[in-house]
């Protein structure tokens, strides 16, 4: 039982902790509402991703999808490859989710990298109940994104549609993650990977149905150089010292 | 797509996404075999590469302006981010860079 006090003490010990991310989510998330409603998506799309989705790079790519053609098998690929890494998250999570009860579901289904670098590196003192504090930080932090995506979406729904290139949000957002990611990585070798294998699966089969055969490329490269690029990330890239990557 | 068809493509994109956060609970309790661990190393670069192109997919090279608004753009976000290293400031600067190409010079 809950007793009187523990969910105030955990939200009061959260919310300094969330308080910089969710500056970050509601001004990235409006960005992100605004970006689909420039698309001609009606404005309730950014909502409806924020709380399906829950993850801004994939939201981003979802958004440019849903007005060509009818294709979940792509989105659905396309949207594992992105997420891939919340695979690792959960393999550190694993212990500190523990016994948690019916906050466990919430609190993977809610696990964005931010969400997930507070609730793995956070010290909690014992006085303090880890499963609020830990609940509140997700749902600090998903508020957050939800209420920027809506704003944004309403924002966006008021904008003259022949104001151009909004749309670049999406491609600055993509360069400033490989930016980071570049400046971070001991081998540049899987991000040239990436870009070389998606232009040319983008210049053999063209804009509307490349990307498929860029994952699979990719794919083949990273394994097929496995024996070289291994031992290069060593344990340097053991979950749970994965801080790098946005939920964005 | 019709409006029945985005929901339903969001609600597969959500399902991939719920797959990759919650498949550790149920698959991988003990460890995950070196293979994945190893893709999930190696993979993150690849993947905002791929994404990097997938942003420029249909800006047209050989004709217009040769993709001269999208090169300065990117540009302009890349190096502001290597002066900052603030996310949302080189978002910004990107996007209302790009913005004032696309209305006021390259028309």
């Amino acid at each position: 039982m809950t007793r009187p006090g523990t969910k105030t003490a955990a939200f009061k010990q959260a919310l300094p902790l969330c308080v910089p991310i969710m500056a970050g989510f509601v001004f990235l998330g409006i960005t992100c509402g605004v970006y689909s409603s420039s698309l001609g998506l009606p404005w309730w799309m950014p909502t409806l991703m924020s709380i399906a989705i829950f993850g801004g790079s994939a939201e981003f790519v979802v958004a440019s999808m849903l007005p060509g053609a009818f294709d979940p098998l792509t989105a659905f690929l396309v949207v594992l490859v992105v997420q891939a890494r919340h695979l690792f998250y959960g393999l550190s999570m694993l212990e500190p989710f523990r016994g948690m009860g019916k906050k466990k579901p919430y609190l993977i289904y809610a696990m964005c990298d931010e969400s997930f670098s507070i609730n793995y590196s956070a010290h909690v003192p014992a006085s303090i109940d880890r499963g609020w504090f830990m609940t509140f930080v997700s749902l600090l932090n998903q508020g957050s994104w939800v209420v920027g995506c809506t704003l944004g979406g309403i924002f966006g729904s008021m904008i003259p549609l022949h104001v151009q290139g909004i749309s670049f949000a999406m491609t600055a957002l993509f360069v400033v993650i490989f930016m980071d990611q570049w400046l971070s990585e001991p081998s540049h070798a899987s991000s040239l990977t990436g870009l070389a294998a998606t232009a040319l699966a983008l210049m053999v089969f063209g804009p509307d149905s490349f990307l498929i055969p860029a994952m699979v490329l990719i794919l083949v490269v990273v394994t097929a150089a496995r024996a070289k690029l291994e031992p290069v990330y060593g344990d340097a890239g053991e979950a749970g010292d994965d801080s790098e990557g946005e939920c964005a | 797509m019709t409006v029945i068809q985005q929901i339903i493509t969001v609600l597969v994109a959500g399902a991939a996404t719920v797959l990759t956060r919650f498949l550790p609970f149920a698959a991988f309790r003990h460890g995950a075999p070196r293979y994945i661990r190893y893709l999930g190393d190696v993979l993150p670069g690849a993947v905002f590469g791929l994404l990097v192109v997938y942003c420029v997919k249909d800006v047209d090279v050989m004709g217009g302006y040769h993709g001269a608004p999208e090169a300065i753009g990117i540009l302009i976000t890349a190096l502001s981010y290597l002066w900052r290293r603030d996310m949302l400031t080189s978002i910004l600067a990107g996007t209302l860079s790009y913005m004032v190409l696309v209305n006021l010079v390259f028309v």
